[in-house]
């Protein structure tokens, strides 16, 4: 049976994801900040079927301490054979504009912590020949708007981190999936009025457990935002700098 | 505010919207009066609440525990009732009462103490529920059941929503052999053959209702299908996988003369004759004979942007049934009926619900599409009608009944008023509670 690791457990996306796995069987150990709502997540996927769920509370921003959250995954659920890395924050665009040390902390959130702890586990895996590393990022990072281009930055960072990481592993029998999900109606977008180009966050999970099942490298979800950022991509920077998207 | 609408599309309003998400973290905001709102399947303004705020639900949806010896489940109230069948069947398990729609969540179904086509046998949904957690607005948490908060229990099963927010439930599942149906279809020719199919078939068929047209006058008038089923021992599929399933979608508002008395007739004589024989036997899956409506995503477009009133009513039952022939007279007289008619008889199960909707009798339930005043006035007609034969209209489906008929309908309503939360509220009580002379 799969062991799954999710880091950021927490987030609605990952909690879908997670269901999927549970009602295979897998075991998963959950991290996060809010041991209460681990709970909470703990009983629903042990109710739908996981043959074993573990938590754990930590705040993941903090990259010194990684190397023994790391180990202390290991303990938990030894030689665990997939990470699902979605933690992150939206931030407030104009906070970081206005005080540039909003934004380092919006950088250390949504890339440097994840790449540390990609990183970790993918040099572990490495060495096993084996494993999976499934990691959130976003549309916003495959082109700058002046709307959200601090998150859009760290997003676009971990994409491309992401993509060389795949080329180096691609040997070695580790899988690398960058989940690139466009709108999706969860507590992190609870203020912004929805339009039809949200999807919900059970339809997004399913999407990550189907791409990681495929095996697939770079997944948009829902599929469409793939063509919708091809169209965005291809706009002329000209142009696009003088556009309200 | 947001722009908020019902299944029904009418009434339409401006309310503020706050979602939940966990269980033990909800504090309820102070600045408007609260109500909450599930899947939003209810047909006029009872999941509304005009110039206040909605609590949405739907991120209450995690189960908390299961036990696979009694089929008792505990989950957040805004597990749907989707959810449900596909964690319920593969263990074995279905839900003991279902209205014609999975895509609602368990809270709602509480709060409209819903019923389905085995209401002669099983009763409502609350007949089913053991215990649940209700947050007040004072921050209390009260867990009800027939043993603890009687009284609070009995009010929020059929509550609409007003005595607080439902936050987890214990529902008692029932046994099944697997998800197939084994159905029988029959024609009949008018009421009094669906009546007397009615009372021969609720003895050995747990499941009984009846499409009924509502448009053939004439030598036609009455003239439906009867259907009746049982849990068969038949396996089959557990889920549905059609492509037509998963693509079928109404995009966008149908223009509003695509429904007419004339495409609406075509419909039903068709429908009607689609079977050749007067009697047929079958086993079907349980999706398409309890949600044929659900394959269809986003039905309600169908009536365009204006939208459409639901209409169901139960009137008495009696010797010649009277009152049911001349409500339905009424309703092919109009001429502007559509075809989603059902009919069915109610059985005298008793709800634990203080304000329960079903009570024996006969139930009809309908859609007119809204086309202006003249709707209206076939709606007060109609609500006039089941008055006078001491009959109730369902407010969950209903945006027009007059508020002192509801009163009469639901003459418990001072009782149940005192479980009110003075912090909730909704258009549909605010409308039926207002003064009239």
């Amino acid at each position: 049976m799969k062991k799954v690791v999710l880091f950021g457990a927490t987030s609605a996306i990952a909690h879908e994801a997670a269901r999927c796995f549970a009602r295979r069987g897998a075991e998963l150990l959950l991290v996060a900040r809010n041991g209460e709502k681990l709970s909470v997540l703990q009983k629903d996927l042990e109710t739908l079927g996981a043959a074993k769920v573990q938590t754990h509370v930590c705040d993941l921003v903090d990259i010194k301490d990684h190397e023994s959250l790391l180990k202390t995954c290991g303990e938990l659920l030894p030689e665990y054979d997939a990470i699902l890395l979605a933690y992150g924050t939206l931030g407030d665009q104009g906070e970081s504009e206005k005080d540039f040390s909003v934004a380092e902390q919006e950088f250390r959130t949504n890339f440097l912590s994840a790449a540390s702890l990609v990183s970790r586990v993918a040099n572990m895996f490495e060495a096993r020949g084996s494993g999976q590393i499934a990691v959130i990022t976003s549309v916003a990072g495959d082109r700058g708007r002046k709307s959200n281009y601090i998150y859009g930055t760290a997003k676009g960072a971990l994409s491309i981190f992401l993509q060389g990481l795949r080329n180096r592993l691609s040997s070695t029998g580790v899988h690398v999936l960058t989940i690139k999900p466009g709108f999706v109606d969860t507590p992190m977008t609870a203020h912004i009025e929805k339009g039809p180009l949200f999807a919900s966050a059970q339809a997004v999970g399913e999407g990550i457990y189907r791409a990681m099942e495929r095996k697939k490298d770079v997944v948009y979800l829902p599929w469409f935002w793939r063509f919708i950022m091809l169209i965005i991509k291809a706009i002329p920077e000209p142009l696009f700098k003088r556009m309200s998207i | 505010m947001a722009v908020g609408e019902s299944w029904g599309r009418y009434p339409r309003v401006k309310q503020s919207v706050y979602s939940l998400a966990w269980r033990n973290e909800v504090s309820l905001p102070e600045d408007q009066l609260l109500l909450p709102y599930g899947m939003g399947r209810s047909y006029g303004d009872s999941c509304l609440n005009d110039g206040e705020r909605i609590l949405l639900t739907s991120g209450l949806n995690k189960f908390i525990e299961f036990d696979g010896e009694t089929g008792v489940v505990h989950c957040e109230a805004g597990v749907t009732l989707e959810m449900l069948l596909d964690f319920g069947l593969p263990r074995g398990w279905f839900l003991p009462v279902t209205p014609g729609t999975k895509y609602v969540s368990v809270g709602g179904a509480i709060a409209n103490d819903v019923h389905g086509k085995n209401h002669h046998c099983a009763g409502t949904f609350g007949c089913h529920v053991r215990s649940f957690e209700l947050l007040r607005s004072n921050g209390e948490r009260l867990i009800c059941s027939p043993e603890e908060n009687t009284e609070m229990f009995s009010a929020t099963i059929g509550g609409m929503g007003l005595t607080g927010l439902i936050l987890w439930v214990e529902l008692q599942l029932k046994p099944v052999e697997g998800p197939m149906i084994d159905l029988q279809s029959i024609q009949f020719g008018s009421l009094d053959e669906f009546f007397q199919l009615s009372s021969e078939s609720d003895q050995d068929f747990e499941y009984t209702v009846s499409w009924i047209d509502c448009i053939a006058s004439g030598a036609s008038l009455g003239r439906g299908i009867f259907m009746r089923g049982n849990h068969s021992k038949v396996k089959g599929p557990l889920k549905q996988n059609s492509l037509l399933k998963r693509i079928a979608t109404v995009p966008f508002d149908a223009p509003g003369f695509l429904l007419n008395r004339h495409t609406m007739g075509a419909f039903n004589t068709v429908y009607y004759h689609k079977q050749r024989q007067k009697k047929v036997s079958s086993t079907v899956h349980y999706d398409p004979f309890f949600y044929p409506l659900d394959a269809v995503h986003h039905w309600n477009r169908i009536y365009g942007r204006k939208g459409f009133l639901q209409f169901q009513c139960v009137v008495p039952k009696d010797s010649d049934n009277e009152a049911m022939k001349a409500v339905f007279d009424q309703v092919v007289r109009s001429g502007s009926a559509s075809f989603l008619a059902v009919m069915k008889e109610f059985g005298n199960v008793a709800s634990p619900g203080m304000m329960s909707f079903p009570r024996e009798g006969i139930t009809l339930c309908l859609d007119f599409p809204l086309q202006g005043d003249e709707t209206l006035r076939l709606m007060k007609r109609l609500d006039d009608m089941v008055f006078d034969f001491d009959g109730a209209m369902y407010p969950a489906k209903d945006a027009t009944m007059a508020p002192e008929h509801f009163r009469s309908y639901y003459p418990q309503w001072e009782e149940f008023s005192q479980y009110v939360d003075p912090r909730f509220s909704s258009s549909f009580w605010r409308r039926v509670m207002k003064e009239t002379d």
